[in-house]
């Protein structure tokens, strides 16, 4: 019987005879991955359970990242505790200062392979679709059970089909893509589904750029967002792993929930409105809109493609008097890769603020919350209301190139006005 | 199974975690803590509104965003007795079934319960009344209900363990 790519990969995941949508299934997890957040709330659910020791050391790994550096001192004692937990099961830890933020970390260090199923503490665990890999956010019950068993029970999910046709405009990045997508099908076209994104537009896209697609699928409801593993896969995996995979896609005639094509030609640089990421507008529909902070970095955004792009916006311009500008690269290797680079020279230069990688203000955490009255472009994956600070606040997402020139601007605009408006000296 | 109680409605579609528990409390690991949280971004005065016998009743997709699972822990730990909405987000969905805690579906019923209505829901015959209108319900799954019936996943997983 033809099948779709997830239905293939959770069907080498489990014992079930039958995987199709709607059955439940157990699915064994590749690897179990938590963070001060979601962790800790795990451990003790696990210890309920009546499980001492975690399924198997070598599949279990723990990153800092949510209230890192220490907020306060509960943070502290979370991080402590986490540490504390992870020496004493022996699994792989990321602490401060070693790893960075969970999602672009467990990619670029070989975590992710196509085909694997990994169940994270964090909604955002969707990101390892970008590599073909069916990673999921769970919460901190189903998080012990997988760590406890190395499993968890999953309502087999349908698929939506995504084409994007043809070539980008320029300006336009994986978060517009996303962006597009969450405005066509609605926050909760994908509920019980996965999305899947082929299509040459699909294939063009760099692993960064599908990281920032694959992100955002839990935006639109979906439990993950999935590229089947290409030539682009194969040569980002190279040197970084050595888990075995092979690349797989759906079959031609496998049956889809739906099927949704996006002609690429008409996707400008788009921004998602306060306070939903699908209410999605074209950026100049939001041009002239104040703004007070610029955050670029999280989960979605942080990358070194992504800096570059602000970088190139930066260079020789100012930060707008008015506004601050953060910018958060993701992990330890890309915030040393845009040392060698020169970006965080340019950043300071422009007057931005280089913030180690943390999950911090994305979540209203930490490291630049946002006061009542305050509005903020940011790379990030959601604005619903209050989500970085007060309640009073808002959020437009947007990619990092309209978030740069926003921070030059002082307001919303085309990234392509700034750029072409010549440097100051 | 049989679960009786007062509504309570949460307006709107879409509530997400955060508007539900702010990120800024995050840090908290003791439910009897994340109590104190619980709708402060939405409407901290539903808090006061909370019985002993409320069942939340919600729009559509309630529950949508971050896995957080102290949305569900400090309902839990507010002694809420199950939600009925038109429909909701997938993580937080299982969250409420892993805790044992109810999230019934029903378009329905959702649409007419108001502030004060009484409901009675049977899960064995899959019927729902709301201030003696009657709907009917998706039927759980029969390894979810297993679940929600040992109390939640932690008690089905320390039977598990037993064996």
């Amino acid at each position: 019987m033809p099948q779709t790519l997830v239905e293939k990969i959770l069907g080498a995941h489990t014992d079930a005879a039958e995987v199709s949508p709607g059955k439940i299934i157990m699915v064994r997890c590749d690897v179990v991955m938590a963070n001060d957040v979601s962790g800790p709330v795990a451990f003790r659910a696990m210890e309920r359970m009546g499980a001492r020791r975690v399924f198997d050391r070598q599949k279990v790994v723990m990153v800092a990242d949510h209230f890192t550096p220490a907020k306060d001192a509960a943070s502290a004692a979370l991080l402590r505790s986490l540490e504390n937990w992870c020496v004493a099961q022996g699994v792989t830890f990321y602490g401060q200062g070693r790893g960075g933020i969970e999602h672009t970390l467990l990619c670029e260090e070989g975590w992710v392979v196509p085909g694997a199923v990994i169940a994270g503490g964090d909604s955002h665990t969707c990101t390892y679709g970008a590599l073909g890999a069916f990673g999921t956010g769970l919460g901190s019950t189903d998080l012990a059970f997988c760590l406890a068993f190395g499993e968890f029970w999953e309502a087999v999910p349908g698929t939506i089909q995504v084409t994007f046709e043809g070539s980008r405009r320029p300006f336009v990045t994986g978060k517009d893509l996303i962006l597009a997508v969450i405005a066509h099908i609605g926050v909760a076209g994908g509920v019980n589904h996965v999305l899947e994104f082929v299509g040459s537009g699909a294939e063009s896209l760099t692993v960064d750029e599908r990281l920032a697609v694959a992100n955002m699928a839990v935006e639109a409801g979906a439990e993950t967002g999935l590229f089947p593993a290409d030539g682009i896969t194969a040569a980002y995996l190279r040197g970084r792993t050595a888990r075995p995979w092979r690349a797989e896609r759906s079959d031609p005639d496998a049956e889809f929930v739906r099927r949704i094509r996006i002609p690429l030609d008409r996707v400008p640089p788009l921004v998602a409105a306060p306070h939903s990421p699908g209410n999605v507008v074209p950026v100049e529909e939001a041009r002239g809109t104040r703004v007070d902070q610029v955050y670029i970095g999280n989960c979605a955004n942080g990358t070194l493609t992504d800096l570059r792009q602000a970088a190139e916006v930066f260079r020789g311009r100012h930060v707008h008097p008015r506004v601050r500008a953060i910018v958060v690269p993701a992990t330890r290797a890309i915030y040393r890769e845009a040392v060698r680079e020169g970006l965080i020279d340019v950043f300071l230069g422009a007057g931005a603020i280089v913030a180690p990688p943390t999950c911090g203000a994305c979540f209203g955490g930490h490291m630049g919350v946002l006061a009542a009255g305050e509005r903020a472009v940011t790379t990030t994956n959601r604005n619903f209301r209050g989500r970085m600070g007060s309640r009073e606040s808002e959020v437009y997402l947007a990619n990092a190139w309209v978030a740069a020139a926003a921070a030059v601007a002082g307001e919303i605009v085309h990234p392509g006005e700034v750029l072409s408006s010549g440097v100051a000296g | 199974m049989i679960v009786e109680g007062t509504a309570l409605v949460i307006e709107g579609d879409h509530v997400d975690t955060d508007v539900l528990y702010p990120g800024r409390y995050l840090n908290v690991v003791d439910p009897e803590e994340m109590k104190r949280h619980l709708f402060e971004g939405l409407d901290p005065g539903l808090r006061a509104r909370l019985r002993e016998d409320t069942i939340l009743v919600v729009g559509e997709n309630f529950g949508a965003g971050s896995s957080r699972e102290h949305v569900p822990l400090a309902m839990k730990a507010w002694g809420i007795r199950c939600l009925v909405g038109k429909s909701f987000a997938r993580i937080f969905y299982r969250n409420c079934i892993n805790l044992g805690l109810l999230a019934i579906p029903c378009r329905e019923a959702a649409g007419v319960a108001r502030d004060g209505s009484r409901l009675h829901i049977d899960m064995g015959t899959g019927r729902l009344v709301v201030d003696g209108r009657r709907f009917t319900m998706q039927r759980l799954p029969g390894f979810l209900l297993e679940i929600v019936q040992a109390g939640g996943l932690e008690a089905w997983a320390r039977r598990r363990l037993a064996d």
